[in-house]
C-alpha cells in the first residue's frame, strides 16, 4: 500500500440517512425488475424524506448479469432510478457486490464529488436459476460436481477439523438466524414454529451442511441514501455515520490460500478497525451483520474478523454470545440464511448495520447499539467489503 | 461559471494497451492482459504492492461466462491482498471509480484496467441483451441496426450524409497509420451496406484487446511521470433508455458531462471520442462544440480499434499519452456505453505549462 | 505451435419475466389488438408505455389507447436478418410514432418493395401476429399504409383513456435467449488438456515463487507473472477435505451420478494447491481427510472420471494442512 494522505485532504464525513428494502420473497411475480428496484429506492427516499431531484448520482450493484439475462441492466434501469441526466455507476464484485457498491457510493460523498447519492443492489433470482448462471457449461472444463453447497461444505469440514468444533454449532446458528428473521418483516424466510430439533432433523445435503443451514434463493432489493454533513443536518431521522470502510481482494485459488480464514478478510477488517479507531472489536463493536450463506460461516467469520481467537469462534456461538440478546449479536435481521437476493445480500448487511445504530431496527433492534459492522464477501472467498457505522459522527 | 477544481490533483501517469486484433483465441483473458499490466507498471517503476487501489472494467456477456473478471485478477498478482473493485462497465468508468478513491485520500496511486474479447461471440447479437428486456430485447435489434437508425435520423435532419460519414471513416483509419496498436489502419474501403445507411467502413472493427492506466495524485504523479496528464475534470451522465423517447441526433448527456468536467471553460487542442460508428462522431462533435481547430481521434478512435469494454479507457489513455509526449496541452477524452450513446463520460486532461 | 483448442459454448435460457401493472396492460392489450400508451408528466403519450417517466422520474399509470397506425420517424434497411429478429426476409428497422403517441416504438417494417419504398414520414400500420400471447412479438411487424397522409385528421385523434384491464391479463413473459460463443481456453489450459488426453496431469511452475499450479491458468495469481515451465504432477494425491453430496442438483453435472457420493479437494503429489474431483471405489462414509487416491481415467482420456483409493496409508494431517 502506498502511504495514504487522507488527513491532507480532509474527507467529507458520510452519513446514511435513508434505508429501504423490499419484502424479500422467492419470486416477486407482481413487479418487473425496474419495479423491484424502484420499491427499495422509493422507500429509502421516503425514509430520508427526499425526492428524486435531491439525488445527485446513483450507484447500483448486482451479481452476474446472466442471473436475469440482462446485460449491464443499469442502462435499462436508469429511468426507474431517477438517474436520467445524472451519473450512474454499476459495480460488480461477485457476492461482496452489495457492500462494494455502498462503498463506491461513499467515495462520491467522501471525495466531495456529490452531496447526496442513492445506492442500490438487487437480484431477481426468479427470472432464471442461479445455478444455471453459475454453472454455464464451459467446454473443456471439469464440470461443477456438487451444486452450490458443495463448493462451501469442504471448507466447513476443514474448519471443523482445524478447530475441533462440535458438529452441532451449525444448527445453533441456523436456529438463531431463523428466529431473528421472525422479528424482521423484510426477511424472506419466516419459519414460525422453528425449533433446534427441526433444524437438526433437516436433511444432510452436503455433509456437513444440512438443508436448514443453507440460504434461500430470493428476489429482493436494498437501497440507501448517503449524504454529507449538510445533508445529515437536514435528516428527519438519526443518521448512521461511516467510521470506516474497506475492500480487499485476493486471487480465486492459489497456493497457500486459506479458504477457512482468508487473509483478505483479515486485512479488510484490520483496515476498517484502524480507520474507526477500534482496538478490540469484541469490546468496541455492539452488533454485527455478516455474510453467512451457510451457517458454519458464522464461527469462521467471527475468527476471521477478529471477534475471537483462531479456533475459538464456535465457542462464542455455542455460548449464546451471538444471540439477539447476547453480548455480541450477529445477524439480528436473520442474515443471508433467511434472505438471499444474491447481489443485494451484501448491501442488506450494510443497511442492517446502519439501522441498528440509527435505532431503527424495530423488533430486532439491539438496545443501545452505537457501533455496528456490516460485512460482505464473495467469489472463492476472495472479495471482501466491510463498513463500520456509528450513531455518532466520526472523530475528525 | 468555471467548474471548481477537484479536491485533489490527480493525473494519468502511464498508459499501455495491447495490439488489438480480430481474434486472440490462443490466449485466455489473463494471458492477453498480463503483458499490458506489466508494461503499464514498468512505465512508472511501480509494482502491484505499491499500488493503492486497483479497479477494472469488463463484462461477463462478452466471455459467455459468469464471474469472468475473477480469473483476470490472476494477472494482477493480488497477494498480499489488495484494495480492489470492478465495474461491469467500460474501463473509463473503472478509472472514474479509481479517481474518486484517490480524491478521498485513501490511496495515492491506482491501477485501472479493462479488457474485452469480442471474438468468441457475435458482439452485434450480444449487445442486444443490453436492451429493455420486455419490449425491445425480444426483437433482437443488433447494435449496427440501432446505430443505423440514429444515422438515418441524422441524415434526415440534414446533419450529415453518406459522403460525410465516409470522410469520418477514412480520416480515422488514416490517423491510425500512426498507431501501431490499431486493428484497422490506412485505406479501408467503405464497402457495402451493413444496415443502411451504415456501410462496413462506418462500423468499428470487431476485435480483442486490453488496456491499462496508472493514476497518481499530486507530487506522486510528478515523481512517476515527466509530464502527467492532470484530470482537470471528469463527469458522466446517463439518458433515458428508450430510443423512441430520445432525440437520437443529439447527446445531451455528453454535453452535460462536458460542462461538469469543465470542457467548455477553455478550448481543447485534442479530442479522443468513443464513437464506434462514424455517425456518432457527428453527434459528439456537436455536443462537445468541437470545431476544425481540434484534432479529433489522432489515434484513429474506435473506428480503428474497438475492444469493447476497453475502448473508452483507451480514449483517456491516448489523450493522456498525447499530453505526456507534448503533443497536447489540453485534451478531452470521451467514453460511451449503451445503445446510441445512452451514457457518456467526459474527462478533461491538461499538461503542466511548458 | 499446436493448433488452438476451440469448442462451441451455447448460453441459452428461457428467462421468466414478471411484468408489473403497466407492462402487463400493454402486452395484454397487444394480445387483444389494442395498443396502449401512458401519459407522461409533460403531457406526451409514451408508446410503448414505460413504468417510470424518463423526464420527471415519477411512476406512470395513466393509460390511454392509441391507433395502430403511425408515422416512421427513422428507419434502417436490414438486408440480412439475424436470428430472432421479427422477419426472416429483408426488412426495415423503424421507429414508429403511432397516431396519438409522442414517442417512437421500435419494430420491423415489412417493405416488399425494398429500401427504395421506405422513407421517414411514411405511414404504416401494425400487422398483427396470427397467434398472440401477450408479447411485443404480437406485433408481427409494421406494413406500409396508404389510406392517409401523415397528420391527416381523424387518424390522429386524441388518445382515449383506458383502464388497462383485460380479461385474463398477461402477468409474465418467457424470454428465451440464446447466444453462441466459440470458447478457447488459452495457451496454458490447452497444454493441460492435451496432456490429460494422454492421461498425464501437467501443471505450470511460477518462475518467481516456484509454486506448481494445476490446472495451470497462464499466470501465477499471487506473483502476477506468466507461468510457462511445465511440470508433470500426480497422478496420485491426497484428499485434503471433502463433502458428501446427498442431493441431485438441477443444472449441474451431478445429474448422472448416484447419490450419495463424495466431492473432494485433492492435492496431487507435486502440486501446490488442491483440485476438485469425485471419490469412488470406497463406501462414501469411509472417505476421510488424508486418504490417498489416484485418478480413474475415462476411455479416451480427458478429465479423470473420479479418483479411487490407492491403498497407501493415509497422509499425516501435518503434510497437507497448508493445502486446505
Amino acid at each position: 500500500m502506498s502511504g495514504a494522505t487522507s488527513t491532507a485532504t480532509g474527507k467529507e464525513p458520510v452519513a446514511v440517512v435513508g434505508i429501504g428494502q423490499t419484502k424479500h420473497v422467492a419470486a416477486r411475480r407482481d413487479v418487473s425488475i425496474a419495479g423491484l428496484v424502484r420499491e427499495a429506492a422509493r422507500r429509502a427516499l421516503d425514509d430520508a424524506e427526499l425526492d428524486w431531484p435531491d439525488i445527485d448520482a446513483v450507484v447500483i450493484g448486482k451479481a452476474p448479469d446472466f442471473f436475469e439475462g440482462v446485460m449491464m441492466p443499469e442502462l435499462y434501469l436508469a429511468d426507474a432510478l431517477g438517474a436520467v441526466g445524472k451519473p450512474m455507476l454499476r459495480v460488480h464484485t461477485a457476492g461482496s457486490v452489495g457492500g462494494s457498491t455502498a462503498l463506491v457510493a461513499t467515495n462520491l460523498v467522501a471525495g466531495r464529488v456529490h452531496g447526496t447519492v442513492l445506492t442500490l443492489a438487487y437480484e431477481k433470482q426468479s427470472e432464471s436459476n442461479a445455478m444455471w448462471g453459475l454453472s454455464l457449461p464451459v467446454p473443456f472444463q471439469q464440470p461443477l460436481l456438487a451444486g452450490a453447497g458443495g463448493f462451501f461444505a469442504p471448507h466447513v469440514r476443514a474448519y471443523i477439523r482445524r478447530t475441533g468444533a462440535p458438529g452441532t454449532v451449525g444448527s445453533l446458528v441456523a436456529y438463531k438466524d431463523r428466529r431473528n428473521a421472525l422479528k424482521n418483516p423484510y426477511a424472506h424466510l419466516h419459519e414460525h414454529g422453528i425449533t433446534l430439533e427441526k433444524v437438526q432433523a433437516s436433511p444432510m445435503l452436503w455433509d456437513p451442511i444440512r438443508y436448514s443451514e443453507t440460504c434461500p434463493s430470493s428476489d429482493g432489493a436494498c437501497a440507501m441514501v448517503l449524504t454529507d454533513r449538510a445533508g445529515a443536518a437536514r435528516s428527519p431521522r438519526p443518521p448512521a455515520w461511516l467510521h470506516g470502510g474497506a475492500m480487499r481482494s485476493e486471487p480465486t485459488l492459489f497456493a497457500g490460500k486459506d479458504l477457512v480464514s482468508p487473509q483478505a478478510g483479515k486485512d479488510c477488517a484490520a483496515d476498517v478497525y484502524r480507520q474507526a479507531g477500534v482496538a478490540d472489536p469484541r469490546r468496541d463493536i455492539d452488533a454485527v451483520e455478516m455474510y453467512v450463506p451457510f451457517s458454519w460461516y458464522e464461527p469462521m467469520w467471527l475468527e476471521n474478523l477478529g471477534f475471537a481467537e483462531e479456533g475459538e469462534g464456535w465457542k462464542l456461538t455455542e455460548s449464546g454470545v451471538t444471540e439477539l440478546d447476547g453480548d455480541l449479536p450477529v445477524n439480528m435481521s436473520g442474515g443471508v440464511l433467511s434472505t438471499n437476493p444474491i447481489g443485494a445480500s451484501g448491501m442488506i448487511r450494510f443497511a442492517e448495520a446502519a439501522l441498528q445504530v440509527r435505532g431503527q431496527a424495530g423488533e430486532h433492534q439491539v438496545d443501545g447499539a452505537r457501533r455496528a459492522l456490516g460485512h460482505a464477501y464473495g467469489g472463492g472467498s476472495q472479495f471482501f467489503s466491510m463498513w463500520l457505522v456509528g450513531a455518532a459522527p466520526p472523530a475528525s | 461559471m468555471p467548474v471548481p477544481r477537484p479536491l485533489r490533483d490527480i493525473a494519468v501517469v502511464a498508459f499501455a494497451q495491447s495490439d488489438h486484433r480480430r481474434t486472440s483465441d490462443e490466449l485466455s483473458e489473463v494471458e492477453m492482459l498480463l503483458p499490458v499490466l506489466h508494461r503499464v507498471l514498468d512505465r512508472t517503476g511501480l509494482r502491484t504492492g505499491d499500488i493503492g487501489f486497483t479497479c477494472s472494467g469488463s463484462t461477463d456477456y462478452l466471455a459467455g461466462r459468469a464471474f469472468s473478471f475473477t480469473m483476470a485478477l490472476d494477472g494482477v498478482g493480488a497477494w498480499p491482498p489488495i484494495s480492489e473493485s470492478h465495474v461491469e462497465m467500460d474501463g473509463a468508468w473503472a478509472l472514474y471509480e479509481a479517481w474518486t478513491k484517490l480524491l478521498t485520500g485513501d490511496a495515492d496511486t491506482a491501477l485501472v484496467y479493462a479488457y474485452g474479447k469480442s471474438s468468441p461471440g457475435s458482439v452485434r447479437d450480444v449487445l442486444t441483451r443490453q436492451l429493455d428486456p420486455y419490449y425491445v430485447a425480444p426483437l433482437w435489434p443488433d447494435s449496427v441496426a440501432l446505430a443505423a437508425l440514429q444515422a438515418q435520423a441524422l441524415v434526415d435532419a440534414g446533419d450529415t450524409d453518406e459522403p460525410a460519414l465516409a470522410a469520418v471513416a477514412s480520416r480515422s483509419r488514416r490517423a491510425a497509420t500512426g498507431n501501431p496498436h490499431a486493428q484497422l489502419r490506412g485505406p479501408v474501403p467503405q464497402g457495402d451496406y451493413v444496415v443502411r445507411p451504415l456501410r462496413t467502413g462506418d462500423c468499428p472493427p470487431i476485435g480483442d484487446g486490453t488496456a491499462a492506466v496508472v493514476l497518481a495524485s499530486g507530487e506522486r504523479a510528478r515523481e512517476l511521470c515527466e509530464r502527467p496528464a492532470w484530470i482537470r475534470g471528469i463527469d458522466h451522465r446517463i439518458e433515458a433508455h428508450g430510443l423512441g423517447v430520445r432525440d437520437l441526433t443529439d447527446s445531451p448527456s455528453t454535453r452535460l458531462a462536458a460542462e461538469r468536467a469543465g470542457a467548455f471553460d477553455a478550448p481543447v487542442d485534442t479530442a479522443e471520442l468513443h464513437a464506434p460508428f462514424s455517425s456518432q462522431e457527428v453527434v459528439l462533435r456537436r455536443a462537445l462544440r468541437l470545431d476544425d481547430s481540434v484534432e479529433v481521434n489522432p489515434s484513429g478512435g474506435a473506428l480503428a480499434a474497438n475492444p469493447v469494454m476497453a475502448t473508452g479507457l483507451i480514449r483517456i489513455g491516448e489523450a493522456a499519452d498525447r499530453i505526456r509526449r507534448g503533443d497536447s496541452d489540453r485534451a478531452l477524452a470521451h467514453a460511451t456505453s449503451g445503445p446510441c450513446l445512452q451514457q457518456n463520460l467526459v474527462a478533461v486532461l491538461e499538461g503542466d505549462p511548458r | 505451435m499446436a493448433e488452438v483448442l476451440k469448442a462451441p459454448l451455447v448460453v441459452e435460457f428461457p428467462f421468466t419475466r414478471s411484468l408489473g401493472p403497466v407492462q402487463s396492460a400493454f402486452l395484454s392489450g397487444l394480445r387483444e389488438r389494442v395498443v396502449l400508451g401512458v401519459r407522461g408528466g409533460d403531457g406526451r403519450v409514451l408508446v410503448p408505455p414505460v413504468e417510470y417517466d424518463p423526464v420527471t422520474s415519477e411512476e406512470l399509470d395513466e393509460l390511454v389507447e392509441v391507433a395502430p397506425t403511425g408515422t416512421v420517424t427513422t428507419w434502417a434497411w436490414n438486408h440480412e436478418p439475424r436470428r430472432g429478429q421479427p422477419l426472416d426476409r429483408p426488412f426495415a428497422w423503424v421507429l414508429v410514432r403511432l397516431d396519438g403517441a409522442g414517442t417512437g416504438l421500435l419494430h420491423a417494417l415489412d417493405a416488399p418493395d425494398g429500401p427504395g419504398s421506405v422513407r421517414t414520414g411514411m405511414r404504416v400500420r401494425v400487422r398483427w401476429a396470427q397467434d398472440r400471447s401477450g408479447a411485443i412479438t404480437d406485433i408481427a411487424c409494421f406494413e406500409p399504409y396508404e389510406a392517409g397522409e401523415a397528420g391527416t385528421p381523424g387518424e390522429a385523434g386524441e388518445p382515449a383513456p383506458h383502464d388497462g384491464r383485460f380479461a385474463d391479463p398477461v402477468t409474465g413473459i418467457v424470454a428465451p435467449a440464446r447466444l453462441d460463443y466459440t470458447y478457447s481456453p488459452g495457451r496454458a489450459q490447452s497444454a493441460h488438456l492435451r496432456a490429460l488426453a494422454e492421461r498425464r496431469v501437467v501443471g505450470e511452475r511460477c518462475p518467481s515463487c516456484r509454486k506448481v499450479y494445476v490446472p495451470p491458468r497462464g499466470a501465477c495469481p499471487t506473483c502476477g507473472v506468466a507461468t510457462s515451465e511445465r511440470v508433470e504432477v500426480g497422478p496420485r494425491g491426497t484428499v485434503t477435505t471433502f463433502c458428501i453430496v446427498n442431493i441431485k442438483a438441477a443444472h449441474t453435472a451431478n445429474l448422472d451420478i448416484e447419490v450419495p457420493y463424495v466431492y473432494a479437494h485433492i492435492a496431487l503429489d507435486g502440486a501446490d494447491l488442491a483440485l476438485h474431483g469425485r471419490i469412488a471405489g470406497i463406501p462414501y462414509d469411509r472417505v476421510r481427510m488424508g486418504l490417498r487416491v489416484e485418478p480413474v481415467w475415462p476411455d479416451g482420456g480427458g478429465h479423470p472420471d473420479h479418483y479411487r483409493p490407492t491403498g497407501e496409508p493415509d497422509a499425516d494431517y501435518e503434510t497437507y494442512k497448508e493445502l486446505l
